[in-house]
């Protein structure tokens, strides 16, 4: 009886070893498949040139060429021009923070519909962001876009933004922060509806309001909600393809590049095929990534511990 | 027989079964294709032409999307290589011909006489020595002018023979005092700018110094660079302005509204003009003004090319389907159906279409050479560069040393001296 | 409450709110309201010049020509093709991946689970050519089911983080007792931990729906043909086709845009659940 109760209890144990493996085994298989084992090939494909081709026997028809693709990074304008773009990207993308914040203090009342309104303000975020770059770049049309207009209207000449190589890049930022500005502001309108109310009606009692209320109350408070933001902001100020891809293309002539769209231009634009070069390029945008990865990956841990 | 491009398992699908419901003796030539309906058509009727004189051979053309097809071609020829393919000549085939996935058909020019009948595009189809292309189409490059836009701005019309580059320049300021934009084009798409572009390198210093700044072999810090770019910049202020947010079908609509006068294109544009509302009467063509004079003329005209690959199952039969495509009767009807040049030169063109014979004289009289255009004489990067640089000139003609500088710095990487 | 209730502001304050917040609104969305209106504007309109003056009518057979000239319907289905196996199949996964990290103290558990987090972050374009290489040499290429393949793997990432994270806050004792009473360890997923995930699958569900649907990145790396573009990729193309044709664009942005807006709308409250996971403690 005790015997067997035992060889039940260590069957149990080892089928607790083996349970986890077994439901994470599809998981993982997929992911090591499509994500851990693509980043290592880029890693290796970045030390070679190759135009993408196999011969007709389909062996790969690259040539190893150490660092050379890296040391032709340092040279290249076009690479500097797209990290140049990458930095004003996440530098203004963090604008999204406090106009979000902004908007969600402004609609967190409880009047009649402010549901309805909160959802309205919401929605560039749901929508595509190819959607958005075709409405921005309808706003921005030269001649008889809205924007063109309207600076018309005001300096008596026209801006065609995406036409000029100063301002592109800036008019393609401003397309993008209006669906972040939406997301940020719908977490920080979660994180303000679980402010502790019985905090704000104490400092409130104390006499503090308005700016330093939100300075020292309510931001504090607010810290997970702008961990999330910030994690979010950064994210996709660096994977700002699409609005590029849609808008300008990289053009005027390579003004409006940033790194994600300056390698797919590489790997597989019409003038491309220079996977290897691509590759370099991707791996350089990595690097940069994994400042921020680690860092929330830090935090993470620290959280987990912490428990 | 005519499929359309579907999934991998669709596409065998359909091979599958359409070769087993054609009867079983006949022998099946396949061919990869990127047209367009009429050009599509036009095909269609050049094989069955062709499978009316050889009852024993299929010929199954595999149409695809025109975008799609520059990356389809790099995937087929390697997994899954039909027997012919369609792509262009020059530069733009060297890299298939490096990979050793386009075929060396040298023999088909040979027995055909060729050499003789497509004279011109020669050197557009050999690599090495050797033939890769069988060229069956082009068209001719040139200004399109807006008679209605030079009689609003009191400016004389230029008769067939064109004006000279003075002339040229100066009826532009007449344009400009009209507040009509002279030159027109729309450049987003950046190639627009390299037709012009061409045009004063061609006229500046004559084909060859072209061609061998395209194969970089010149500096562009060189006098003769230079040059073409002082050229370049007397015409940079005639352009309309912000060219490089709009597309040249945009630009198209500005020179049929009569806001422009005057469009550097190529001939595939007339239709966009006429479907625009411009007819014979207003629409005119002239060559490109003469720069340095006594050079002998040449011209800008983009081949397309058939080619047979290297993994291909029935290279006999496609060989003889490329000597047809090589044909005068072939070429004069396809390229009636299209509305395009045909390459042979014993072919005819139809006498009632004005463009079509203005292109052909000014073909068949460019004793100085035909030039591809600048992306397909061009190494696909260096293309590039070179297109984004003058498309900067155009925006920022301040910059030129700067611009000048940085091709000069591609040039140096890419062809190590 | 922060900020102060308008309700106990003046009159004065209550009425400017109740204008600001219509007028702040149609600021907001000017480019969707400009777009939409564009959508329903007759070509004749654009052609005259008339861009945003008084439409001369309702052009409705804008959509019309959408849907009967264009493969625009077609893209759609494609879109819901791709859009729907991936929904199913990262649901699927991260359920099993999120139970095993949730519940079991091995030893690689934080490892695994972390990569999880960080390969979610990763730049798309250090995947592409090996995954559209291994796309093509299997000869998935240019179909649905290699695009939703491909998301599948990569959304098992963040799914993972969340499904994690929700079973972890369900009560363990359950767990602990199912096992003092000898359940299996697949029958304690099956019929304890699953019948308690629904408001995490339905609020993964709605969010995994719309970044697939908005994908253009690898729609545009993975597939090329109407046959088996998804609608951001095809808009795209059609983009391309329509140079000037501002109202045929719209109406092709505003179909775009469709879906993943009812979605939201229908399903408001798992949306936003899912989207704002970790921005609360």
């Amino acid at each position: 009886m005790a015997q067997a109760t035992q060889t039940g209890a260590a069957a149990r144990w080892s089928q607790r070893k083996i349970a986890p493996w077994l439901f994470l085994a599809p998981g993982l298989f997929m992911f090591t498949v499509y994500v851990l084992w693509p980043i290592v090939q880029s890693i290796t494909l970045s030390f070679y040139d190759w135009n993408g081709l196999y011969n007709q026997n389909g062996e790969f028809t690259g040539t190893f060429v150490g660092v050379a693709n890296y040391a032709e990074l340092m040279t290249d304008p076009a690479f500097e021009i797209s990290l140049w773009n990458n930095v004003k990207w996440l530098v203004l993308y963090m604008l999204a923070l406090p106009i979000g914040l902004f908007i969600a203090i402004f609609l967190n009342q409880t009047v009649t519909g402010i549901r309805l309104y909160k959802s309205l303000f919401f929605f560039p975020f749901v929508i595509s962001q190819v959607v958005v770059g075709l409405m921005f770049a309808w706003f921005y049309a030269p001649n008889f876009g809205l924007f063109y207009l309207l600076t018309e209207w005001i300096t008596g000449d026209g801006t065609a933004i995406l036409a000029d190589p100063d301002l592109v890049t800036y008019g393609i930022i401003i397309a993008g922060l209006w669906p972040q500005i939406a997301y940020v502001m719908i977490l920080y309108l979660t994180g303000l509806n679980n402010v502790a109310p019985d905090q704000i009606e104490a400092a409130r009692l104390d006499g503090a309001k308005g700016w330093k209320m939100l300075w020292y109350v309510v931001l504090p408070q607010l810290r997970p909600a702008t961990f999330i933001a910030v994690i979010v902001t950064v994210i996709g100020a660096l994977r700002s393809f699409d609005l590029v891809s849609i808008m300008t293309s990289g053009g005027p002539f390579g003004s409006s590049r940033v790194l994600s769209y300056y390698m797919f231009e590489m790997a597989l634009g019409e003038f491309g095929f220079r996977m290897g070069y691509g590759a370099a390029i991707a791996v350089v945008l990595f690097a940069i990534m994994m400042i921020f990865i680690s860092g929330f990956i830090w935090k993470m841990w620290r959280d987990e511990t912490e428990r | 027989m005519v499929h359309s491009a579907k999934g991998v398992l669709a596409l065998t699908a359909a091979l599958l079964l359409s070769t087993a419901a054609v009867a079983q003796d006949k022998r099946v030539v396949t061919w990869n294709a990127d047209y367009d309906p009429i050009p599509l058509a036009a095909a269609e009727a050049l094989i069955a032409d062709f499978e009316a004189a050889n009852p024993e051979i299929d010929v199954q053309l595999t149409n695809f999307d025109h975008e799609g097809y520059k990356n389809a071609i790099r995937n087929f020829l390697t997994a899954n290589p039909p027997d012919l393919a369609n792509w262009y000549a020059a530069n733009r085939m060297r890299p298939f011909v490096e990979a050793g996935l386009f075929a060396d058909i040298s023999d088909v020019w040979a027995e055909n006489g060729l050499m003789e009948s497509l004279a011109s595009s020669v050197p557009s189809s050999t690599i090495d020595g050797k033939q890769y292309a069988i060229p069956y189409t082009y068209y001719q490059w040139g200004i399109y002018f807006n008679r209605d836009a030079y009689a609003a701005a009191g400016v004389e019309v230029p008769g067939p023979e064109g004006v000279t580059w003075e002339q040229f320049l100066a009826n532009c300021e007449k344009f400009a005092a009209a507040n009509i934009d002279c030159v027109t084009t729309g450049s987003s798409a950046l190639w627009p700018v390299a037709g012009i572009f061409d045009y004063i390198s061609l006229r500046t210093n004559g084909y060859q110094f072209h061609s061998d700044l395209a194969a970089g072999k010149i500096s562009w810090t060189s006098p003769e660079a230079r040059a073409v770019f002082e050229q370049f910049g007397r015409l940079q202020p005639f352009v309309t302005d912000n060219h490089a947010a709009i597309d040249w079908q945009d630009a198209a609509a500005l020179f049929v509204q009569g806001k422009a006068a005057n469009y550097v294109m190529g001939n595939f544009a007339v239709g966009v003009f006429k479907e625009g509302g411009m007819t014979n009467d207003n629409l005119g063509f002239m060559v490109f003004p003469e720069i340095t004079p006594g050079l002998a003329r040449a011209e800008e005209a983009p081949t397309d090319t058939i080619h047979l690959t290297s993994g291909a199952q029935n290279p006999e039969d496609a060989k003889k389907f490329l000597a047809f495509m090589a044909s005068a009767e072939a070429q004069t009807k396809w390229n009636a159906a299209v509305g395009q040049l045909p390459t042979n030169k014993n072919a005819s063109v139809d006498a009632a279409d004005p463009f079509l014979t203005a292109g052909f004289e000014a073909l068949s009289t460019a004793t100085g050479g035909i030039a591809q255009f600048w992306d397909r004489d061009a190494d696909a990067e260096y293309a590039k560069a070179g297109m984004e640089g003058f498309q900067q000139f155009l925006v920022q003609p301040e910059q030129l040393e700067a611009i000048l500088a940085r091709l000069e710095q591609t040039r140096l990487r890419l062809y190590p001296q | 409450m922060f900020p102060r209730p308008i309700q106990q502001s003046g009159p004065a304050a209550r009425w400017l709110y109740t204008i600001a917040l219509p007028v702040a609104l149609v600021i907001w969305l000017f480019p969707l309201l400009g777009v939409a209106l564009t959508s329903l504007r007759p070509a004749a309109d654009l052609a005259q010049g008339n861009y945003f003056g008084m439409p001369s009518g309702i052009a409705w057979e804008n959509y019309v020509y959408i849907f009967t000239q264009t493969p625009m319907a077609k893209y759609m289905m494609n879109s819901l093709w791709v859009t729907v196996p991936t929904v199913i199949g990262a649901v699927s996964l991260s359920l099993m991946t999120g139970f095993a990290l949730a519940v079991y103290g091995f030893r690689a558990n934080i490892l695994v689970f972390f990569m999880f987090v960080a390969g979610n972050f990763v730049p798309f374009q250090i995947l592409m050519v090996p995954v559209r290489d291994m796309t093509l040499q299997l000869g998935m290429y240019d179909t649905w089911y290699g695009l939703a393949l491909f998301h599948i793997a990569f959304q098992t990432g963040f799914c993972t983080l969340f499904m994690r994270n929700f079973i972890k806050a369900l009560p363990y004792e359950l767990i602990e007792a199912a096992r003092v009473e000898g359940v299996a360890e697949w029958r304690i997923f099956w019929f304890i931990v699953l019948p308690l995930m629904r408001p995490a699958i339905a609020a993964l569900s709605v969010l995994v729906f719309t970044f697939i649907w908005n994908d253009f990145f690898w729609a545009t790396v993975l597939t090329q043909g109407v046959d088996s573009q998804p609608i951001t990729a095809g808009l795209s193309s059609l983009n391309g086709q329509w140079i000037a044709q501002w109202h045929l664009v719209s109406a092709g942005s505003i179909l775009a845009a469709l879906p993943p807006v009812l979605m939201f709308f229908l399903m408001q409250r798992h949306f936003i659940a899912g989207l704002t996971l970790g921005a609360v403690k």
